[in-house]
């Protein structure tokens, strides 16, 4: 019992990290847009596969770092030549603008690499055991993983709340008229934070590939989770999505470990009602937990955990 | 003597179909305090957004000898043009002192005022330093506002009524902090609804008036002309 706890707390936080590296850029991508960006997911598996090609020819370790600058760089132009000129028409064409993305990045991904997992492995130099604890090995490459989610989540907040260029991207999301009579070029900011946010999804990538599998349908994956993450804790705020989270991957990672059912618990009474529902462990309906969880929120409190505005 | 520091020439303005400027034209020159007065609607603010470049104008407006129409907002600021808003647009979540290094445009340049030179000016504003700016008085926010556009240490200040709904207190100050500005040799655009402070420190005045200048002249003028106030001015 013990191990499970211990375990699972360890992967749900991982978990939950990897989702605050997304969750985190996608919340300030939609304060300064208003929409949600459903390209955001793409970025993440832009990440891993242009980090795959790159520790195919040069090794991980250049990939770990070239690959997340890459995915801002397309971050950035994408905001620059695309988004910025559909801004004009209004948030739906904004909103559709991202759905598109989404597929041309699928697309083109399927183009160059297949419609195949690729086999984009954990280097050697992590190919390790950490730790061994009731006989269960923890791999060395989830600590790496944890120790980046980590570090990244420290420079994010060191960033946004002790430097100028952070006050003033704090300013421009809730001012952006103000801070730009202020002599501020507010849509370079808002470029910059695209680009870094887009980044930072694409360093998910980069270290989430090689753990989970890197294959086309991993935006699509975890795309929906996203979206639950930033919703449960509230658009538009970055505690709210840390939070969310941290909340997500928890749940997510316990749901699957417990194999309890409600006919444990109540006695096989209910199953004449409820029929196979009743026999269904906590672990069967660990995919749709997030969502109900989704409902619930937007049904009780709309603006989610933390959030401030209407969803 | 030269081209006024500012000089604006029949500036026309819309939003949607309705003509709001209608060939506004008026000069601000190097060191002078011009007020621009006028009812609500008149067109007033408008024309400070459209000369900040928030609000697209036909027409011309030069300012230190450069046309500055078409330029982006920011770019209008970089030149040396401050803008104070009239909404008391402060940055709620961020402490007074954030507030004023946000108007800072580079951190490199030394204008003519420092953190420590408005906090000298406003003792309220020191007190409060590390305070966020949301739970400030009406006030405390105007004073802020205008400390933190003078941080980009602009040439030219445009304040939109800075007197609105404060205490004949905090109009004092608000007239202090105006003086110093102009001791500085910083020009300043005051736009204001009522006379109070502006027939007081004025070099010259402009009365506004659906969309174009009814009057001008300096503040003896205006005192004199009972007709244009009570058309103009009073309610």
């Amino acid at each position: 019992m013990l191990e499970l706890v211990i375990f699972s707390s360890l992967n749900g936080v991982l978990y939950g990290m990897l989702l605050f590296m997304l969750a985190s850029g996608l919340t300030l991508i939609f304060s300064m847009m208003g929409v949600l960006n459903f390209a955001h997911a793409s970025f993440y598996m832009l990440g891993a596969y242009f980090g795959f090609e790159i520790s195919r020819r040069i090794g991980f370790w250049p990939g770990f770092v070239v690959a997340p600058l890459l995915v801002g760089a397309v971050g950035a132009l994408v905001e620059r030549y695309g988004l910025r000129q559909v801004h004009r028409h209004g948030h739906v064409a904004e909103l559709l603008f991202t759905f598109g993305l989404a597929f041309v990045i699928e697309e083109l991904v399927q183009m160059f690499w297949g419609k195949l997992p690729v086999d984009y492995r954990v280097p050697a130099s992590l190919d390790f055991t950490a730790f061994t604890l009731f006989q269960t090995t923890y791999p060395a490459y989830r600590m790496f993983m944890l120790l980046v989610a980590v570090g990244m989540f420290v420079f994010l907040l060191a960033i946004l709340t002790r430097t100028r260029v952070g006050l003033i991207i704090q300013a421009a999301l809730t001012h952006p008229n103000t801070v730009a009579m202020l002599g501020h070029d507010v849509p370079r900011i808002f470029m910059m934070v695209f680009g870094v946010g887009s980044a930072l999804a694409g360093l998910a990538g980069v270290i989430a590939g090689p753990a989970l599998v890197t294959q086309p349908s991993m935006a699509a994956l975890l795309g929906p989770i996203l979206f639950v993450v930033v919703v449960v804790g509230g658009l538009g705020s970055l505690p709210g999505a840390f939070v969310a989270s941290l909340l997500i991957g928890l749940i997510q990672t316990f749901a699957v470990a417990i194999n309890l059912s409600l006919s444990d618990i109540f006695g096989s009474g209910g199953a004449a009602i409820f029929g196979d529902l009743w026999q269904a462990t906590v672990a069967q309906l660990a995919p749709v937990i997030p969502y109900l969880l989704l409902v619930l929120i937007l049904i009780f409190r709309p603006t989610g955990l933390m959030g401030t505005r209407e969803t | 003597m030269g081209e006024p520091m500012l000089q604006v020439r029949d500036l026309h303005a819309y939003y949607g179909k309705s003509h709001i400027l209608q060939g506004v034209t008026f000069d601000v020159g190097e060191g002078e305090i011009v007020s621009l007065l006028g009812r609500n609607g008149v067109g007033r603010s408008t024309t400070i957004k459209a000369i900040m470049g928030d609000v697209p104008p036909s027409g011309s407006i030069r300012f230190k000898g450069r046309e500055i129409v078409g330029l982006k907002p920011h770019q209008v600021a970089r030149l040396g043009l401050g803008y104070v808003p009239e909404n008391r647009d402060i940055f709620p979540g961020l402490t007074v002192r954030q507030n004023l290094l946000l108007g800072q445009k580079s951190t490199r340049h030394k204008g003519r005022w420092s953190v420590e030179d408005l906090f000298e000016v406003f003792p309220r504003l020191k007190e409060r330093a590390d305070t966020p700016g949301g739970v400030l008085s009406g006030g405390e926010q105007q004073m802020l506002t205008i400390c933190r556009t003078l941080m980009g240490d602009p040439d030219l200040i445009m304040i939109d009524e800075p007197t609105e709904g404060l205490s004949p207190m905090m109009v004092e100050l608000v007239g202090k902090l105006l003086a110093e500005i102009a001791e500085r040799g910083v020009s300043i655009l005051l736009v204001e609804q009522k006379l109070t402070i502006a027939l007081r420190i004025s070099h010259r005045l402009y009365v506004m008036g659906h969309g174009h200048i009814v009057f001008e002249g300096t503040p003896a003028a205006l005192n004199a002309d009972a007709a244009v106030r009570k058309e103009w001015l009073e309610v």
